[in-house]
């Protein structure tokens, strides 16, 4: 069975479309990789594939080797350099601040990551894929049954936005296919906070209840925006909606998510992040803009770890993995 | 077996229209789909328990087009607002375009909701827990106003949150039914909000209206590139479906802070966002509308944002799109008359 590489799969789920899936899911794969998981990302929204360009892979394309599909790499296992903090670098004389000198000496230690995707495979980007239901449904298995994945300890899936074909063969087929119970872990449901997107978000909520998803958690994505000019925090799209579905639904709320205009340069342009002098979120300094150009050198998922969100991924993560793998050991 | 690379083969959009028989087991994966000229005599229809009754279903085109072009002859223009991606604001600017419309008394005002996994468009409207009402004549839409009709899945579920877990081919009768069934009656625009993606609702709304005459699509996309992407996507489906675009809406470009007023481009547009697009691809631009917090607020209490606040820049922006619109349709006079 080609899945029987993968440790534990997680869906991610949303009834509405637009409040961030795939952006959650890139950004859990990243937090993901750099705690040293090996993960795997499969996008399975046809028509409107968006995990390529999330990943800067768009050029990609799929090796075809005898038995199936080889995913897209996106970087291998490997250890990157410490990460630069805010005070450390920038100026070097509150170095001390910055504690263990071991931390500095290791770095990190990060998984590999690996994408499978239709825009893979579509000859142009601007092609529309104009498929009905039953050929999404052939391909949904065929993304399935036919991607050689290496070890993976998670493989997560995007989808699009909705309770259709596309879900429906994809449960359908994971649950014949599913070894172990533990091995499809569950599913984190994005929301936004306003309550148009969670009235329909609880569509979703029903949906995993009928078939028997667990429901890992809640992410409220777009949660308020710092202005950069002003750092003062404005919600664009009202606050604490999710939280408030999360409990009427007796599921795991796993926290908010705010806009950082630095991730959405990082995703569009590759831009390094930066912030404006003295942004603390969460009690961590960030690091500031610096005059000059823009830095866009390295791997995507070592320009991750200075994103003001990356910090609350980790927090995410360390949430989500202590979770499926304690029932691992149960 | 070894999967193939192969360009990905797409559905025929010129095929003839034909009732899709009853099937007696679910469509298998390479199914030429029922309504397909080599229903029940393709290569990989051999086996397949449906055979007999795809090969002995009528082959004419399907007898439910003529009624829904009778139903729809007294709707004078169809709009539909479509998008690639979800979330950008294509039930946001529907209900809009609906107000903005409606708010001119001389003119009658239909929306139709086809999303049917995730229907926004009664919320929005304030009209949530309402239902259908079915009279000899037809199923009677929710009037929201004296002249704005809505009908929408919502309507007919008997729990509030209910999941919608259909495939495409039942989504695919809904629609027909809505087309079909509802009493429209003497209408000067019917507005259409579709889901995100190019897939059947799409493909149905397009077929179902071909006969009774669209007048064109509003795309909607938001600044950032990922979103273009998929309206690129979504204009490709239109030409290759043929529907003519009316134009493209630019929504939630820049964002004024409500504490210094400083502009901050949270989606930005990185590769010169809707404008530069619809330059590239030779469609009109027909504005761009500011992201704007109240707008979301007023669609999460169901009001209308133009008439809570007909000051804001934001609601100046969207007047502007809607005459856009009625000049692309070709409606005589000032639409919004009487406003400014």
């Amino acid at each position: 069975m080609p899945l029987e590489n993968i440790r534990h799969i997680v869906l991610v789920l949303s009834g509405k479309g637009g409040v961030g899936k795939s952006s959650i899911t890139t950004q859990l794969a990243l937090a993901l990789s750099l705690q040293g998981k090996s993960v795997g990302v499969l996008d399975i929204d046809l028509t409107g594939p968006s995990i390529p360009r999330f990943f800067g892979i768009e050029e990609s394309r799929v090796k075809q080797a005898p038995g199936g599909w080889i995913p897209v790499e996106v970087h291998r296992e490997q250890t990157l350099p410490r990460a630069r903090q805010a005070n450390g670098d920038a100026s070097t004389q509150t170095s001390e601040v910055n504690g263990s000198t071991q931390d500095q000496e290791q770095g990190t230690h990060i998984g590999a990551l690996s994408c499978m995707s239709l825009g893979f495979i579509l000859p142009n980007r601007g092609d529309a894929v104009i498929w009905r239901g039953p050929k999404k449904t052939a391909m949904v298995r065929q993304f399935l049954t036919d991607v050689l994945w290496p070890e993976l300890d998670f493989l997560l899936v995007d989808t699009p936005p909705g309770t259709s074909d596309e879900h429906i063969s994809l449960l359908e087929t994971l649950l014949k296919t599913t070894a172990h119970t533990s091995q499809l872990a569950g599913a984190v449901v994005v929301t936004t906070p306003q309550a148009i997107a969670i009235s329909d978000v609880k569509k979703e909520l029903n949906f995993c209840a009928k078939t028997g998803v667990r429901v890992l958690g809640v992410v409220e994505n777009m949660a308020g925006f710092v202005c950069p000019n002003c750092s003062e925090c404005c919600n664009v799209f009202s606050k604490g909606g999710g939280e408030v579905m999360a409990r009427d639904f007796a599921v795991p709320f796993l926290g908010s998510v705010p806009i950082d205009p630095a991730f959405v340069m990082l995703v569009e342009e590759g831009v390094r992040p930066r912030y404006p002098k003295g942004t603390v979120v969460g009690g961590t300094a960030l690091v500031e803009r610096e005059e000059g150009g823009e830095d866009r050198e390295g791997l995507l998922v070592d320009k991750y770890r200075e994103c003001s969100l990356a910090p609350v991924f980790e927090g995410f993560v360390g949430r989500l993995v202590g979770d499926i793998e304690g029932r691992d050991g149960a | 077996m070894a999967p193939s690379l192969e360009e990905p083969v797409q559905v025929d959009l010129n095929a003839p229209l034909k009732a899709a028989p009853k099937l007696v087991a679910p469509e298998p994966e390479h199914c030429p789909g029922p309504e397909s000229e080599q229903a029940g005599v393709a290569d990989n229809c051999a086996g397949c328990p449906n055979q007999k009754i795809c090969a002995a279903a009528p082959k004419g085109p399907d007898p439910d087009i003529p009624v829904i072009t009778e139903r729809l002859a007294s709707v004078r223009h169809k709009i539909l607002v479509l998008s690639g991606k979800g979330g950008v604001g294509k039930s946001t600017f529907s209900t809009m375009l609906s107000h903005a419309f409606a708010s001119n008394p001389s003119l009658t005002v239909g929306l139709m909701d086809t999303d049917i996994c995730g229907p926004s468009i009664p919320k929005m409207m304030g009209v949530e827990e309402e239902t259908i009402h079915v009279s000899a004549e037809g199923w009677e839409p929710v009037w929201v106003s004296e002249n704005l009709g809505v009908m929408s899945v919502q309507f007919m579920l008997p729990g509030r949150d209910d999941a919608v877990i259909w495939r495409g081919a039942k989504k695919n009768g809904l629609i027909k039914k809505f087309l079909m069934e509802v009493r429209w009656g003497d209408m000067d625009v019917l507005v259409v909000d579709t889901p995100p993606g190019t897939s059947d609702e799409h493909l149905s709304v397009n077929s179902f209206l071909k006969s009774s005459g669209v007048n064109g699509a509003v795309l909607v996309s938001t600044p950032q590139e990922v979103s273009l992407l998929d309206v690129r996507k979504e204009i490709d489906f239109c030409r290759k479906a043929k529907i003519p675009i009316l134009g493209i809406v630019e929504n939630m470009s820049g964002f004024v802070c409500p504490g210094c007023k400083h502009e901050s481009q949270i989606f930005r547009a990185s590769t010169g966002g809707a404008k530069r697009l619809a330059a590239d691809e030779k469609i009109p631009f027909l504005g761009a509308v500011p992201l704007d917090p109240r707008i979301g607020m007023a669609c999460d209490f169901g009001e209308s944002f133009l008439d809570a606040y007909p000051e804001s820049p934001a609601c100046k922006a969207i007047r502007h799109v809607v005459r856009r619109v009625a000049e692309e349709i070709g409606m005589q006079g000032d639409v919004l008359e009487g406003e400014e």
